[in-house]
């Protein structure tokens, strides 16, 4: 059974008529790294958001199965206990709310789902600052509000931080690469990378070969207009990379 | 003869019998009965106040107020003991501890022998006889006397407590003041508490308000505060009054010179409550800070209505309040700021901000801004609205359930009230804030 089976999903913003995935199709094994390219407008933070379980979006037709399960009836969190996780393209700032009480209450309402009890505070303070010091994640940055006062690529990183904590089955990472420089980029590909197992895989969304330099893809998916319109191999990234999407966009228009 | 016979409403009647009861039972002192008869005659011309009174425009007393209860009388042993007892379960803030039993100082059950020094505790019902110049102070201000809730109590003015707090003390922690309304027949309560901080000195107190659930007893308590010159005062409250409970608490404070003035109210009990804060800046160079966060679910109604007079110049007020409304619960904030002519320099900012979490709840707000000085920083501002779905949004994409996140961002949205209270010396403010935050997750999380 395919990890992530999308068919025919067609939505649209909830408060206009415009329709953005139009009847989409697309399969993500297990074990598979999927990147997603398309030009702007193409619907690729649509999909993200739709799957994840964001209001703003009405699906009006089509499925999507995590492990053969239906998720677009589910509530936001209940596709994360799921094994669901949605890196932000634009991680948002929470005022008040501390990085260190956020990742708890996160990792605690993973654990309860699971029947298990709430992790003890020495564990906790051990397992994030193990993972924050891989990915570069101050002292100083897990003891401010959520996000408050993170450079664009801080912000970024803890999206990672996040995922590596909660170790999700099917992680997408909507424009991960948007806003990093080099070195965060390595960072972020690092963490990414560290957690590829047979039993996980990622869509990533960019629009940049670039990123697809150190996350090797095994298959690139090309989307536009609201559609999944080409199929290939990495050699695909390279060659939208050289030619632009006009060729194969405009052969599917 | 024209004369105009008022109707009475049946709480009005009570109420003019009561007193005409304890009148006839005759005041412990002549300056009390004084006091008494000037709240009096203030609540026999205007009866209790309704919507058709600027002021109480949003909280008509008289509508919600069908009936008095008889006041309440000292308590006896058996009442004490279950006081205790009761007590004895709400968690300690701070230091010293001093309790009131519906409205009467009970020396038994507080920490009489622990005060620290330069602290000087008494009854109110001693400290009035034989004291002229505490008598002088009971009177109030101008702005209080002419408040139907404070004129109500002074009408009933008996017990409560005296706190002062000797020139240059610091007093190191926090006086944890309980004032327990008991279980069985409702009655009205009525106390006074007078603190008055001297020159230069550094003190905190924390009252707690506490009754049973299930009993409809109405409160009316007034705090008057003296903050002296040099002195810093840090007042905190917690209104968790029984959900039938009527609350009404009269602040009434004068800041000195150089002096700072810190008061933060957490309110979720009662099903009808008024906090009114009246401060006065008596001295040049002085800040006070005003704040109090409102939790209210069901029916309840709460109304926090302030007047901060910048009766001098230099000085600084900020004032900060957060209503987190529920079910069809009803908030009220008033908040007035006078800038007197003299009263250049003032910086006053205001700030109301209000968090709906259903679509039933009301929130009034009315800011009044009345500036009469023209060299002022001034400013008011109002929010109301739902939690930010992008926020919510954000949780629950970590896996956090939708109960779970509301209770984070509404802790967020309180804490910003709360966290930077008791920023002057005394340290262990941390105890009063961590108790107010518990409080504020276990009202969350009783929703769900």
């Amino acid at each position: 059974m395919s990890l992530l089976e999308i068919k025919n999903l067609t939505a649209k913003l909830a408060d206009e008529d415009k329709q953005i995935l139009n009847g989409l199709n697309l399969t993500v094994e297990k074990g598979q790294v999927a990147a997603i390219m398309g030009p702007n407008g193409s619907g690729k933070s649509t999909l993200s958001y739709v799957l994840a379980g964001r209001e703003d979006y009405d699906v009006t037709d089509g499925e999507a199965l995590l492990d053969g399960e239906n998720i677009l009836e589910l509530a936001p969190d209940e596709r994360a206990a799921k094994g669901l996780f949605l890196a932000f393209q634009y991680p948002i700032e929470i005022p008040g709310v501390g990085q260190m009480t956020f990742l708890k209450a996160a990792i605690n309402a993973q654990r309860k789902k699971n029947g298990l009890g709430e992790i003890s505070t020495p564990e906790f303070i051990k397992l994030v600052n193990g993972k924050a010091k891989e990915l570069g994640i101050s002292q100083d940055m897990l003891r401010r509000s959520v996000n408050v006062g993170f450079s664009g690529g801080e912000k970024k990183r803890n999206e990672i931080l996040q995922m590596s904590l909660l170790a999700p089955k099917l992680a997408i990472l909507d424009e991960t690469d948007s806003g990093l420089d080099i070195d965060a980029l390595k960072i972020v590909a690092d963490g990414v990378n560290a957690m590829r197992s047979p039993d996980r895989a990622f869509v990533v969304i960019t629009h940049y070969q670039r990123l697809l330099d150190y996350i090797r893809p095994d298959v690139v998916h090309v989307m536009a207009g609201g559609q999944i319109v080409k199929s290939g191999g990495p050699e695909l990234a390279l060659e939208l990379e050289a030619n632009g999407y006009a060729d194969i966009v405009g052969k599917a228009a | 003869m024209n004369a105009v016979t008022p109707i009475r409403t049946a709480a009005e009647q009570s109420l003019i019998s009561a007193y005409a009861a304890l009148r006839a039972a005759g005041a412990p002192a002549p300056a009390v009965e004084d006091l008494r008869a000037q709240g009096y005659s203030r609540f026999e011309a205007s009866g209790l106040p309704h919507r058709r009174v600027e002021e109480w425009k949003y909280t008509d007393l008289r509508a919600m107020m069908r009936e008095a209860k008889p006041l309440a009388g000292a308590p006896d042993a058996s009442t004490l003991l279950a006081a205790k007892v009761a007590v004895g379960n709400i968690p300690r803030i701070g230091g010293s501890r001093l309790v009131m039993v519906d409205g009467f100082y009970s020396p038994e059950l507080s920490d009489t022998g622990t005060m620290p020094d330069g602290v000087k505790v008494t009854s109110l019902a001693n400290a009035i006889v034989g004291r002229p110049e505490i008598v002088a102070r009971l009177a109030g201000s101008a702005a209080a006397q002419a408040n139907a809730a404070f004129a109500l109590n002074a009408a009933f003015l008996t017990d409560g407590l005296v706190i002062e707090i000797a020139p240059g003390t610091d007093v190191g922690h926090v006086l944890d003041l309980i004032s327990i309304t008991s279980a069985g027949e409702a009655r009205l309560i009525n106390a006074r508490v007078l603190v008055l901080v001297g020159e230069g000195a550094s003190a905190g107190i924390v009252e707690t308000h506490v009754g049973p659930a299930g009993t409809d007893y109405q409160k009316n308590v007034a705090l008057q505060v003296v903050v002296g010159n040099g002195a810093t005062l840090e007042h905190g409250r917690r209104q968790i009054e029984g959900d039938q409970a009527l609350h009404l608490a009269t602040l009434d404070a004068d800041v000195g010179a150089g002096a700072h003035f810190d008061t933060l109210t957490l309110t979720t009990g009662a099903a009808v409550s008024r906090s009114q804060l009246f401060t006065r800046f008596v001295g040049e160079n002085s800040k006070a800070t005003l704040r109090g966060v409102t939790m209210l679910r069901g029916r309840q109604h709460a109304d926090t209505s302030l007047l901060m007079d910048h009766a001098v110049p230099h000085c600084e007020s900020k004032e900060l309040f957060k209503h987190i409304l529920d079910n069809e619960a009803h908030g009220v904030f008033q908040g007035k700021i006078i800038v007197q002519p003299v009263a250049q320099k003032t910086d006053g900012r205001m700030m109301s901000q209000t968090i709906m979490l259903a679509e039933g709840p009301a929130m009034d707000n009315k800011p009044e801004l009345e500036i009469f000085a023209d060299d002022v920083a001034c400013g008011h501002g109002c929010t109301c609205g739902e939690l930010d779905p992008d926020l919510m949004f954000y949780l629950k994409a970590r896996g956090i359930p939708h109960g779970e996140a509301e209770a984070l961002l509404v802790e967020a949205f309180a804490r910003e009230a709360i966290e930077d209270f008791g920023e002057g010396p005394l340290g262990v403010v941390e105890e009063l804030r961590e108790a107010m935050l518990a409080t504020i997750l276990d009202w969350m999380r009783a929703r769900a």
